[in-house]
This record gives structure tokens, C-alpha cells and sequence, in this order.
């Protein structure tokens, strides 16, 4: 069973339909009784940092979550799933998991292209381009693209934590891989057949290293 | 870099397109969960779903139409039409869209967009404008002003005004419709789309007047427009998705080719 770590972050049933869509058994659930009996964890949310702590904290899943880390079995973050496994974010000046070493910094509000001030947030398509390989996301196809929808994005401390760029008026870290952790700034979940199949990957994936 | 959107709209009434949507087969097909599947496997970045539905019923309906485009389609999908309340933005998000559009409803309870961004976050809550050019005024500095009831109604509101005093209250993005230009496949209004992009922080869907490619490109160029919402024109297959994304291609205007 994959579980679907359900902290008061935003509607998470996207993420349950897609893996539905897959074939896969899911369950959304707050439950550390009912966590601890899943293969694979998926922590998504869509919200604000700030709140986001508030509300792992207030339901003791914060150190659940350190916890099944530590234990190396295979965990994805999603969005602000992602951002708040760092040390710190910028959004609310808020200490998060600290799962791996780095912060959340806004986009800065000057951000220009072709003389035309970007849009904040950036939401759409975007790519990624992947810098090493991993099975999360093995067959994803050079030219594919992803839904963004953020105002703040994830800088890790560590360079070899970075598994995936994208460009809005910066360079940005949109994928983290370390050990049995793998973490997204998109939504898989809402990118068509690619997200699907990194959601696919990530089922299949025991948790190993990266190549 | 960013891609510019294509977002096929789809006009639903009491579960039903309204318009003969006509794919491969040249058959026409009233289930929009159909027209939805068919879109996304065509290269939609996004739906649109206008309910045009006024009763209770019909809104019943909608949420089960959303419920089964949600299990269906794996790109994010908004539904508008008539929303009034926190608790119908409510029923829709947890029906499976991403965003929900509020027009007239905005207009009469601005506060609404404030509750719909503190509830579900601002991304959730797309304001709908309908503009028409009423030539520059006191009242009306920009030229275009907000009518509602399908463009029946005046309602004082200058339309950049009204665009950025949304992006106050909370709104995610703005889809800004042309009544002058809407249904005439004549191409987007430009200058208003390109003032209200300009002005504000949030993306602009352009909607209204597209009827080639070229009106694509006008309005995702010189319009500013982040995305470009098309129905007629695709709709009724003058033109694949694909086709008009190889289209801006060529000219340099990014879009998502694979998917």
C-alpha cells in the first residue's frame, strides 16, 4: 500500500486518482498506525509552509516522517512536500524537517525575460533537465515537461542532492535525490503521462541509491 | 523556460456540452468527460469548463462531471460559471478541479475571492472577467469596463481596476474574456490583453476572437498573455492542438510539444 501522508495540507486526492489511474492501492491518512504499514510514503501538500509545520507538528508526523526516512524506505515529496524536508523557509521564516541540509527562498520580485517582468507564481509547464540517473525517473523523455504552480523554491546546501533543474529567471533545484528519499518542486500527479510515470517509478522503487 | 498554455474551453449545460465538440470520427460528442479525455491525450496544458447550468440540479450534475474528468484527465482543469459561494468553490475543489473561476460572483461579493484564496490557496482561484471597450471616461480610465449576465449588464467597474484590485484580494490568475471579440474568430482583443498582462503580477489567459493560429501568436506575443483559452477553432477541428503548437513553435513562441 502506498500512503498518502495527509498533514491538513490542501486536497490530496489528485495524487490518490493518479495512482488509481496506475493500478496502485493508496490510502490518504494522518495515522502513524496505518503509515507504518505502507510500502512507499508520498508526502504532497499545497498551502504555506508556516501552517504546513503547525499542523505535522501538532499531529506528531514530523518525526514520523524523520523517522521512515532514517529507516531508508522510499519516501516522495511533493511541492510543498518537498520544500518543507529542507532546514528552513523563507515563506513564514519557518524551521521545517531538516531532512536534508538547504532553504526555501522566494523568487525574487525583479525577475525579467526578453525585458518583460516574469510572473510570480510561476505556474504552468516547464522542463526539467535531469542531471544524473536515477530509477524514479528512469524513461522520462529529455523534452518532457512539468506542472509548476510555486512561489518559493528549494536550494539545497549539498550540490550532489540536486537531480534536476529548471529555468525561471533563475536556475532553480525542481528535484532532490538522496538515499531512499526522492523530492519534486512539480506535480507529478497533474503532468500527464510523464508524472505518471514518475508516480509508476517511484512504486516500483525499493528506496536503493541512485546509480 | 516557462511554456505558454493552450486551454480548450468547454461549455457544459446540465452535464452536456453545449457546443458539438467533433473529433476523428466526425461524430459529434455531448459527454464532456469524453471531450476532456480526448483534449488531454491531444496535448491540452489545461481545461476549462464553463458551467451554464442555473439550477440547483444542474449543479449536482457539474460535480459529478468534475468527479469523473478528475479520474479521467491527469493535466489541472477549472470549472466556473455561477459560482457565488465559499461553499460551491468548495464542492468543486473537492469534486477534483484545481481552480475554480469566479466572474459575477466576484463582482457582486469581491470578498469572495479573499475567502477562496484564504481557504484553498491563491493558485485555487482564477477570476473571470468579461470586458467590453467602452471608450476612455472619468469612470472608466482604461476604456473597457466589466459587464456581467453575459455581457448584458454594466457595471461601472473599470476593468484594469477591477483586474488589479482581484490580484489584491487574492486571485491566482485572471482569465480576461472579450465580448467583442468572443465568437467572432476574429482574433483576441489585443490591446486589453496586453494592458491588463502588463499591469499585473498574476498570469493572464486571453480569451475571446481566436479563430487561427496567427491569433494564438498575436496574443501570446504582442498580447503578453501567459496562455491563450481557444474553443471554436478546435472544437470543431479546423485545427489539432497540435497543429497550432507546431505553429508557434516555428515561430518561436515555446509550448509543451511532448506529451
Amino acid at each position: 500500500m502506498i500512503a498518502i501522508v495527509d498533514y491538513g495540507a490542501g486536497n490530496l486526492t489528485s495524487v490518490a486518482r493518479a495512482l488509481d489511474h496506475i493500478g496502485k492501492n493508496s490510502r490518504i491518512t494522518g495515522d502513524p498506525a496505518v503509515l507504518a504499514r505502507a510500502s512507499h510514503v508520498i508526502f504532497p501538500g499545497v498551502g504555506a509552509a508556516g501552517d504546513a509545520m503547525v499542523n505535522l507538528r501538532a499531529r506528531g508526523l514530523d518525526g514520523w516522517i524523520r523517522d521512515w526516512f532514517a529507516a531508508g524506505k522510499p519516501l516522495l515529496g511533493i511541492c510543498l512536500g518537498t520544500q518543507v524536508i529542507f532546514d528552513y523557509s523563507e515563506e513564514n521564516e519557518t524551521a521545517c524537517l531538516g531532512l536534508i541540509s538547504g532553504r526555501v527562498k522566494r523568487f525574487p520580485a525583479d525577475m525579467k525575460s526578453d525585458g518583460r517582468p516574469l510572473k510570480i507564481p510561476h505556474m504552468g509547464w516547464n522542463g526539467v533537465s535531469f542531471t544524473g540517473r536515477h530509477p524514479v525517473f528512469r524513461g522520462i523523455p529529455e523534452e518532457a515537461e512539468f506542472y509548476f504552480v510555486h512561489t518559493y523554491y528549494p536550494a539545497p546546501s549539498e550540490a550532489d542532492h540536486v537531480i534536476g533543474r529548471t529555468d525561471y529567471g533563475l536556475t532553480f533545484c525542481s528535484a532532490v535525490a538522496v538515499r531512499n528519499l526522492v523530492a519534486v518542486q512539480f506535480h507529478p500527479e497533474k503532468s500527464g503521462v510523464p508524472g505518471l510515470k514518475i508516480l509508476e517509478n517511484f512504486c516500483a522503487w525499493g528506496g536503493e541509491d541512485a546509480e | 523556460m516557462l511554456s505558454k498554455r493552450i486551454i480548450p474551453c468547454l461549455d457544459v449545460r446540465a452535464g452536456q456540452l453545449t457546443k458539438g465538440v467533433r473529433f476523428q470520427d466526425n461524430v459529434d460528442i455531448g459527454d464532456p468527460v469524453e471531450a476532456a479525455r480526448r483534449y488531454y491525450e491531444q496535448g491540452a496544458d489545461e481545461i476549462v469548463f464553463y458551467d451554464i447550468t442555473a439550477s440547483a440540479d444542474g449543479r449536482a450534475i457539474m460535480i459529478d462531471v468534475v468527479r469523473r474528468v478528475a479520474e479521467t484527465i491527469f493535466i489541472p482543469f477549472s470549472v466556473g460559471g455561477g459560482i457565488q459561494t465559499l461553499e460551491e468553490m468548495r464542492s468543486v475543489i473537492l469534486a477534483g478541479a484545481e481552480k475554480v473561476s469566479v466572474n459575477s460572483g466576484a463582482v457582486k461579493n469581491p470578498d469572495i475571492i479573499r475567502q477562496g484564496a484564504r481557504a484553498f490557496g491563491s493558485q485555487c482561484v482564477v477570476l473571470g472577467m468579461d470586458v467590453k471597450k467602452v471608450g476612455q471616461s472619468r469612470e472608466i480610465p482604461s476604456g473597457y469596463e466589466i459587464v456581467i449576465h453575459g455581457g448584458r449588464v454594466y457595471t461601472g467597474l473599470d476593468a484594469l481596476r477591477w483586474a488589479k484590485e482581484a490580484q489584491r484580494l487574492g486571485a491566482g490568475e485572471i482569465c480576461l474574456n472579450s465580448i467583442d471579440a468572443d465568437g467572432t474568430q476574429d482574433g483576441y482583443e489585443i490591446d486589453l490583453t496586453s494592458l491588463v498582462s502588463t499591469e499585473v503580477s498574476i498570469p493572464v489567459i486571453a480569451s475571446g476572437g481566436a479563430g487561427k493560429p496567427e491569433h494564438l501568436y498575436d496574443v501570446l506575443t504582442r498580447g503578453c498573455a501567459d496562455a491563450a483559452l481557444i474553443a471554436s477553432m478546435v472544437h470543431y477541428r479546423t485545427y489539432t492542438i497540435r497543429e497550432i503548437k507546431d505553429y508557434l513553435h516555428e515561430r518561436g513562441v515555446k509550448t509543451r510539444l511532448f506529451w
